[in-house]
């Protein structure tokens, strides 16, 4: 009797071992890439562009190209990249204090150029590398090493929205906000990441992918008590859903 | 090719497309933006690519992702833009990626002034940004130089994956002058095997550009490979092929004084010299071509044979530093300079050097 395979590692996907923190969302989702790349046929023309952060080494968890870029700047990297081979499939993968803080400028006119490229942006409201400060994505409230007491709205601001700042530009062609705290979330996001390296691929334009992720360690809690906070704090806040999708991608999927 | 009448940021922008670069990303300042303009209108005649980025960051960044993809890539800066780069040129040099980078120095520190200075030369010789790293600096003094130098350059960048920087001043970058221009160089994207998105047969399995090493064994090995880097560079221009670029002498080898400047300031000091000799004074003149490495050899030699060295800039003295340190205390040097925009005379240099050879 033969075995018959029914699930394996995307060919995208590295054998190299997840550095991350137990419970991290970043494994799923560098899964979700590899695979939307599988099925798209790309993986021997995409190239990648690795933040600083705690993704500083997703290359290392890729079998392709990458760039690794300075924090904040990987879609300037970008940009440089697929202006010089635009048969290439170029992404960049970045947290919320490379691309809303530091790379806040990159970010916006990258899009606003309507760069080929597509963003994966993982928004989990702390910085996690650095040992968990305060984000512009961090909600009021949220204490974290750089706001003890909290986040105060009247001295550190709200939490920043890309999704919905991105959205009123009018180059990008896709701008969507997605998450993994459910089986059917992570389909959905599964299908996002698709449809934005689909959009690439046919040459439509810059896409823009937000994942609201957890970071259990720097939160200080289990990873399944994290997604029930994310469910129950972030979403509220950061609300699921497209906010722009210039070409119907989800309709015509 | 014919000569023809150009104004130096504009020989930099054409000898780079002849050089096989199709790709400059840049962002407005004073006073370069001849060069821009000029590419902006050029590489979209030969299928380049032009972006005018948000930032000086963003566009050094954008040299950095089209260098790391293969690309003959440039940008172009003055003074305070060539600050904001100093980050992406750490990284490139980190991961050794090939670019050329032109400053046409302006006054500073700070906002400064628009007016030509040389005052970026600890900056362009010293790293500039953070790390144990080195480029080459290239100082033309002619229009004619700006072109020649841009190729080599390009050539120079690619053969050392290090990044080149162009040194010129807002004198040289205004300035129009005839020019031959050399034949195009049909440069192929696809000549780097380690290049992101490299197509030929032989590719590598994956090909990754980083200046990551965490591990502090990787890093020290990868320091000192840059450094070993660096020593063959420096061979290459203290004794080997690159030995005559690196450096003019004029009328060196009965002086007893020598005037050393380079640059605009070099053609003044080339009046001085002449100046000198018709009043009986026995002046030459050494010119670094290259900035670094730095030609130390001719002024250990010519320690031996001259009584004294004096430097001109349009700084308050920074060249000066590898010169006192390349004469090694074996004669005495001394600095005259102008800053803030003022181009120093041939008249007040003069006078300078009267005061040192005749002080009475």
């Amino acid at each position: 009797m033969t075995m018959k395979k029914v699930f394996s590692r995307p060919a995208s996907l590295s054998k190299t071992p997840f550095h991350y923190c137990p419970g991290c969302d970043h494994g799923v989702i560098h899964r979700l890439v590899a695979e939307a790349i599988d099925e798209l046929e790309v993986g021997d023309r995409t190239i990648g562009v690795a933040p600083v952060g705690c993704s500083v080494f997703a290359y290392d968890y890729f079998n392709f190209d990458f760039n690794q870029a300075a924090h904040g700047r990987a879609p300037a990297v970008a940009t440089g990249i697929k202006r010089t081979r635009p048969d290439s499939i170029v992404f960049t993968y970045q947290g919320d204090g490379d691309l809303a803080a530091i790379g806040t400028a990159e970010i916006i006119h990258a899009a606003n150029r309507g760069e080929k490229m597509t963003v994966i942006f993982v928004n989990n409201a702390i910085y996690g590398m650095t040992g968990g400060q305060m984000a512009p994505t961090t909600l009021i409230g949220m204490k974290t090493q750089t706001s003890p007491y909290g986040r105060d709205a009247a001295t550190a601001g709200n939490p920043i929205k890309m999704s919905e700042m991105i959205a009123t530009l009018e180059s990008p062609v896709y701008v969507t906000r997605v998450t993994i705290n459910s089986v059917a979330n992570l389909m959905k996001a599964k299908k996002a990441i698709y449809n934005a390296f689909k959009l690439q691929k046919e040459g439509k334009g810059f896409s823009f992918v937000e994942v609201v992720a957890i970071c259990p360690t720097n939160w200080g809690k289990k990873p399944a008590d994290s997604h029930k906070w994310l469910t129950e704090n972030m979403l509220p806040v950061f609300p699921l859903g497209t906010f722009k999708d210039t070409f119907g991608v989800e309709k015509s999927a | 090719m014919a000569k023809v009448l150009m104004k130096g940021n504009e020989a930099i922008g054409e000898a780079a497309v002849l050089a096989g670069c199709r790709y400059y990303f840049g962002y407005p300042i004073t006073p370069q933006s001849e060069l821009p303009a000029y590419l902006a209108k050029r590489l979209p005649e030969v299928d380049g690519v032009f972006v005018q980025a948000e930032s000086e960051v963003a566009a050094i960044n954008m040299v950095y992702g089209a260098g790391s993809a293969g690309a003959r890539v440039m940008t172009s800066s003055s003074s305070p833009g060539i600050s904001l780069k100093q980050e992406g040129i750490s990284y490139i040099a980190g991961a050794e990626v090939p670019c050329l980078i032109v400053n046409v120095m302006r006054g500073g520190p700070g906002l400064g002034n628009i007016a030509p200075a040389q005052s970026d030369y600890w900056q362009s010789t010293r790293g500039g940004g953070h790390g144990d790293y080195r480029t080459i600096v290239l100082a033309p003094n002619s229009v004619q130089e700006m072109a020649d130098m841009t190729i080599t350059g390009f050539d120079l960048s690619d053969r050392f994956r290090n990044p080149v920087l162009l040194l010129s001043d807002g004198v040289l970058g205004q300035m129009m002058e005839p020019v031959n221009l050399p034949e195009p160089n049909d440069y192929d994207i696809n000549s780097k095997k380690w290049a992101l998105g490299y197509r030929g047969n032989d590719k590598n399995e994956r090909n990754l550009c980083s200046s990551i090493f965490l591990d502090n064994d990787e890093l020290e090995e990868h320091n000192w490979h840059l450094y070993q880097k660096y020593q063959v560079i420096t061979d290459l221009f203290s004794k080997g092929e690159y030995k005559d670029f690196a450096v003019e002498e004029h009328l060196c080898d009965d002086a007893e004084i020598i005037l050393v400047g380079y640059g605009i300031i070099s053609r003044i000091l080339k009046t001085v010299v002449e100046k000198c000799r018709k009043r009986g004074i026995k002046a030459g003149l050494i010119r670094p071509k290259v900035l670094w490495p730095f030609p130390t050899a001719v002024f250990e030699r010519l320690a031996k044979t001259a009584s004294q060295f004096l430097v001109v800039e349009m700084s308050c003295g920074q060249m000066v530093e590898d010169v006192k340190l390349s004469v090694d205390g074996k004669k005495p040097v001394f600095f005259f300079g102008r800053t803030g925009g003022t181009v120093p005379s041939d008249f007040e240099i003069l006078n300078e050097v009267d005061k040192l050879v005749r002080p009475d």
